[in-house]
């Protein structure tokens, strides 16, 4: 194992971010900040409870979930996908590094930022509304590996991206708006019974669950069954980069 | 020539290269390179020699043959092999943000060493840059960013060393510097591998040189067996009345009469002949009572030679 390869990547990596800290931390601070004063406080004060928890308090998890899936994605795709454009890519392929090695730095990076984001949209949601962390243990866990699956899909994704351009579609066109249609803030039980099944085919819904679940013992759908879909996920996106440091699609010519 | 081989510290054996569009790159390949010499790889564009430092360092993967680099094979022992070597690319690809002392350590412990601050400051005095440790890289000039992509390779304290068009687009003055820099390396005892484009360069600097043209090594030699064997004299001779024809005398091998007659020219193979050749051809004419304006004497060029090489494949 090439530790000092891993470390020199993770700590490079989150040197980068702390550059840029504004953009990294401040900016999705902010935009959750609205949600709450929008949702939680303008809207969630005329709104009824759910499950006896009050919308301010139920859209918490599905706001954290919704900045660590985006941020996760494109903090773990620009990781990748900036030294390919640059070039300076050169030097990974060239040293003494496993794919396992690279992941571990990449990855490890874009999931340590995801999960301290998520901690400082938690605390930031407590000055907006009232609320207790039931699982404390579980929610920990679904924040660090949702953290670290969504590192692995922008990490797939910083390497399929020829341009900027891809590199933004994705978090755009897909993860924000299958957030917003799984449960971030509403309950699918409100949905017409239609919708409610062709919910159930949104991964996110899981993940927002599980994560709710976590946080307020309530849940529309089985826990067990969120862990699986998580696990299930990171084993698809390891086994993708597995194959592309294998065969060195778009790494190696 | 030798006797005894020089140990190779690099074995190419069979390379082949076949990119994805059907483009043969490197077809089959053997090169050894000797440790502790300066070798130049010469070729036109296209040739294959970046395939060939791609294939060695990792960049690019071989579609057959093996290369052993250090004792070890490049793909089934890769870890130790690319330990052993360090990479200057062409292209001026660097972290723009990051600043020279960041970037340079963080290559160490890419190639999996412990953080050196000794050696880093060493490496970086040698080549100018301790001032600029702190400078973001995207303030720096090209010929100073080429100075931290060396720094860069050097800071896992490789073995070998490839330099892919090292002096392409650096000023007169820094390419010197970066000869000077290249053979205090060598010294030290890194074997160094490097393309060019200037002949200049290779015929400074090189101890061997290969020439590659159309995927194919075409040329392998110690620089002076090459030039003493390819190379020409050429000492031309201003006439004072021009001549209709060869004086019978002058007939000789390599005599020509030129320039409509008014010149004459004597051109010797091997390298270092000028001085006695042209001596020998002025005690000629005076003998012959041919009387004479100007005597000029030129050797060919590695460029010359090269040309002749890569005229004579095409």
């Amino acid at each position: 194992m090439n530790f000092f390869a891993v470390r020199a990547i993770y700590t490079f990596e989150l040197g980068r971010t702390l550059r840029t800290l504004f953009q990294s931390l401040a900016a999705p601070v902010i935009s959750t900040s609205l949600y709450f004063i929008v949702f939680g406080s303008a809207i969630g004060s005329r709104m009824q409870t759910i499950d006896n928890v009050s919308y301010g308090a139920f859209i918490v998890p599905g706001l954290i979930m919704l900045a660590l899936l985006t941020e996760s994605v494109s903090n773990a795709s620009f990781g990748i996908y900036l030294p390919r454009f640059t070039g300076t890519i050169y030097e990974l392929l060239s040293a003494p590094v496993s794919a396992l090695e690279a992941l571990m730095g990449y990855v490890g990076a874009a999931a340590t930022k995801s999960v301290i984001l998520g901690l400082i949209i938690l605390g930031t949601a407590r000055l907006f509304v009232p609320f207790e962390i039931v699982h404390p243990f579980w929610a920990a866990a679904f924040l660090i590996l949702i953290s670290v699956s969504f590192s692995l899909f922008g990490f797939i994704l910083g390497l399929w991206a020829d341009g900027f351009e891809k590199l933004q579609v994705v978090p755009i066109m897909i993860i924000t708006p299958l957030t917003f249609l799984g449960g971030t803030f509403y309950s699918i039980k409100m949905l017409p019974p239609t919708w409610q099944t062709v919910t159930m085919f949104n991964p996110i819904v899981y993940l927002v669950n599980g994560f709710r679940w976590a946080f307020y013992g309530q849940s529309d759908v089985g826990v067990g069954f969120s862990l699986s879909m998580i696990v299930v996920f990171m084993a698809l996106c390891v086994a993708i980069i597995a194959w592309i440091f294998k065969t060195g699609w778009r790494l190696r010519t | 020539m030798a006797s005894q081989k020089p140990e190779p510290i690099v074995s190419i054996v069979g390379l082949e290269k076949i990119y994805q569009g059907g483009f043969h790159a490197l077809k089959s390949v053997d090169l050894d390179i000797h440790r502790g010499e300066i070798f130049a790889l010469l070729g036109p564009n296209g040739a294959g020699k970046t395939t060939l430092i791609g294939i060695v360092c990792g960049l690019v993967r071989a579609t057959g043959g093996t290369v052993i680099a250090d004792g070890h094979d490049i793909a089934r022992d890769y870890r130790s092999a690319r330990a052993k070597i360090g990479l200057v690319p062409q292209e001026l690809a660097t972290d723009m943000f990051e600043t020279v002392w960041h970037t340079v350590n963080f290559s160490r412990g890419l190639f999996g060493k412990p953080r050196d601050p000794v050696l880093i400051e060493r490496i970086l005095r040698d080549l100018s840059l301790w001032d600029k440790r702190h400078s973001k890289i995207a303030g720096l000039s090209g010929g100073m960013k080429r100075r931290v992509l060396i720094a860069k390779a050097l800071s896992h304290e490789p073995t070998i060393l490839f330099l892919d068009e090292p002096t392409a687009g650096v000023d007169v003055e820094l390419r010197r510097d970066m000869w000077a820099m290249v053979r205090r390396l060598r010294d030290n005892g890194v074997t160094i591998i490097l393309t060019t484009h200037y002949i200049e360069e290779a015929e400074e600097m090189a101890d061997r040189i290969g020439v590659i043209d159309g995927g194919k090594i075409i040329l392998i030699d110690e620089k002076h067996a090459l030039m003493e064997r390819l190379g020409r004299t050429r000492v031309t001779v201003g006439l004072a009345t021009p001549l209709t024809a060869l004086p019978a005398d002058f007939a000789d091998e390599g005599m020509a009469l030129t320039d409509n007659g008014t010149s004459l020219t004597l051109t010797l193979t091997g390298e270092d002949d000028s001085a006695t050749g042209a001596a020998d051809l002025i005690k000629r004419l005076v003998a012959a009572g041919l009387d004479f304006r100007s005597v000029e004497t030129t050797r060919s060029s590695l460029e010359d030679i090269f040309v002749d090489l890569v005229e004579k494949q095409a």
